[in-house]
């Protein structure tokens, strides 16, 4: 049973009918093949249309959907022989940040990234995504090991941002993701980072400073969450659907402004409708852009993630208002 | 009671400079009624209890800078690249902190000597909106780190802010990577950054360009750190321990490695510069 979004209301009544009409029938003995066919379309292009134009807030609620494929869905479709590998050796081991050797279609990575959970349990286990210090410390070693054994390094994102609490700020949170973000940006193998699902702030940038930034078609990718930033500049979060509209949260929105570089499709009613299309196309997408970066050399990777972070929106300097 | 106590409880209970003819300030933590000019001549502390109240760049620059020091340009950027509006427009709130600023955005970096060391000096002004971070503040940061590596010298970062400029939405965010390349080249270069930590510094800037200096300095009292503590707060539900983010408790916690009051900023920093010295190739 999925759980439908308040906006796919529609998509729920007509889903609603037509379970009706199929338990109704059932013994009656008419034959409604036509009648239930027809609905089934009218969903099917209700859902489509719906989806072809969220807005910035409904892509918010899809990118959260409890359902959404996460890392850990992934690493089963998108990825085999997956070798976790724990702990920061300094601190601990945080869940909310996984990682460890992977293969992608016969290519060795190292795979890293953000898990959310997906029920109370498993979201208590991985602390909803967020990391603490210890999980970005685990992946800087990750990221270090990937560079002395020439593995590429994945990362799937999906965090509503690092984990504010005491013990996260006493072992020195800011430092952890600051130092997170240049270990992505020294690398001296190939990067792909793709948001799959949520892209919260300086704690998604530090598994994000890659040269090659990919996104789900409906994940977002923000400085703040939007109920963060309507309740600061609206002063409520009951705003939030307009905080995120002027944020340009949005996969398409973030591309044009080439913050990312490509926008990797979902099917119709998002990545949780169908994982393993979703799962397809995610390693299709970054399987392509590993292969275009295999023939680089260490300098040349680093020196395009440099350009790729310099350029952003330096693109046509306008004249400042006094 | 004296004329001076007279004088004092008579003025009505305002926030500093808003005193007639700015005679007087109080001191926002032990509400003390100041000479302005004592207070300015102590660097804007206080005298009675050490509180180290916001300066603006110039301010800072002067404070700690040689004789003669050379502005840098503020580089032109894209200006409200999202064509941003809450309850007002970007570009209005932009107008009004210029309106009350020297400098057109919020980082105003400076090359010259301390104390005769050479330096590049950037310094992040918490009142043009916060010190907030956008495309001005990390284009200024790169231009200043380029200065610094061209003049093969130190860069010394003074941090203020309260994180992401929100207005520039993600571009805000993308200067967290922009200003690590910097530190990075800085560093192969062989050549210090040094970050000054003034009140407040939290958020995004912290999670970038003011933790990854090769030596941290705070300034006593400072608020520092990632998350803020209202945000902390609803998240944990718990009371939060005494000086919890101060500049004092992050070097309890070691993510400073000294803090220095504003008086002895200046010699400590040439101190610093001194031993910080580009190695010699092997
Ligand atoms: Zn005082």
């Amino acid at each position: 049973m999925i759980s439908y979004l308040e906006f796919e209301k529609p998509v729920a009544e007509l889903q609603a009918r037509i379970s009706e009409l199929r338990a109704s029938a059932e013994g009656d003995g008419i034959d409604i093949t036509a009648e239930l066919q027809r609905l089934e379309r009218k969903s099917q292009d209700l859902l489509k249309s719906t989806y072809a134009s969220l807005s910035p807030w409904q892509k918010t609620q899809v990118a959260r959907h409890p359902a959404r494929p996460h890392f850990l869905d992934y690493v089963n479709s998108v990825f085999e022989d997956f070798v976790p590998l724990g702990g920061d050796r300094h601190y601990g081991e945080d869940q909310a940040i996984l990682g460890g050797f992977a293969r992608l279609g016969g290519r060795k990575v190292m795979l890293i990234g953000h898990e959310k959970g997906h029920d109370t349990q498993t979201r208590l286990k991985h602390n909803f995504g967020m990391g603490k210090p210890e999980g970005y410390r685990k992946a800087i070693r990750l990221m270090e090991m990937a560079g002395r054994f020439g593995l590429p390094v994945v990362t799937l994102v999906d965090t509503s941002g690092a984990f504010p609490g005491i013990e996260a700020e006493e072992r020195g949170q800011a430092e952890a993701i600051a130092r997170s973000t240049e270990a992505c940006l020294a690398l001296p193998v190939p990067m792909v980072a793709t948001i799959v699902g949520e892209g919260g702030s300086g704690g998604a940038v530090a598994l994000a400073s890659a040269e090659r930034v990919l996104m789900l078609e409906h994940a977002i990718y923000s400085v703040i969450s939007p109920e963060g930033s309507a309740s600061i500049l609206w002063r409520t979060a009951e705003k939030a659907p307009q905080a995120a509209e002027a944020m340009k949260v949005t996969a398409q929105d973030l591309h044009q402004l080439g913050v990312i570089d490509r926008i990797v499709p979902e099917p119709v009613g998002g990545a949780h409708r169908d994982p393993q299309v979703t799962a397809e196309a995610l390693a299709q997408a970054i399987g392509e852009e590993l292969d275009a970066l295999s023939g680089k050399t260490a300098r040349q990777l680093r020196r395009m993630r440099e350009d790729r972070f310099l350029g952003i929106g330096v693109g046509q300097p306008r004249r400042r208002l006094r | 009671m004296s004329w001076l106590t007279r004088v004092r409880n008579s003025l009505p209970f305002a926030p500093r400079r808003e005193t007639p003819d700015n005679l007087w300030v109080k001191c926002p933590s032990c509400n003390e009624m100041l000479f302005t000019k004592e207070y300015e001549d102590n660097l804007s502390v206080c005298p009675r209890c050490n509180y180290h109240g916001r300066i603006g760049a110039d301010a800072r620059l002067n404070q700690l800078m040689d004789e003669g020091y050379e502005l840098l340009p503020a580089p032109e950027v894209q200006e409200d690249p999202l064509k941003f509006r809450d309850s007002k427009r970007y570009t209005e709130r932009l107008k009004q902190a210029r309106a009350k600023n020297p400098h057109p955005d919020a980082f105003t970096a400076a090359v010259g000597t301390i104390v005769g060391q050479k330096a590049v000096v950037g310094v992040q002004d918490f009142m043009f909106m916060g010190g907030s971070m956008g495309m001005a503040v990390g284009a200024a940061f790169v231009a200043g780190a380029e200065r610094a590596l061209e003049e093969k010298c130190g860069f010394i970062v003074v941090t203020a802010a309260g994180g992401a400029r929100m207005q520039e939405g993600i571009l805000s965010l993308m200067q967290m990577p922009r200003a690590t390349v910097m530190t990075r080249r800085l560093r192969e270069a062989g050549l210090p950054y040094i970050v000054v930590l003034t009140d407040p510094t939290t958020g995004g800037v912290t999670a970038s360009y003011a933790m990854l200096g090769d030596v941290h300095i705070a300034e006593p009292g400072a608020l520092i750190g990632f998350a803020g503590q209202r945000v902390i707060q609803e998240t944990i539900r718990e009371q939060l321990p005494d000086g919890f983010q101060r500049a004092e408790y992050l070097h309890a916690h070691g993510m400073v490695d000294m803090v220095v009051p504003r008086r002895d900023l200046r010699t400590t920093l040439s101190t610093l510069l001194g031993y910080m010295q580009p190695a010699k190739a092997a």
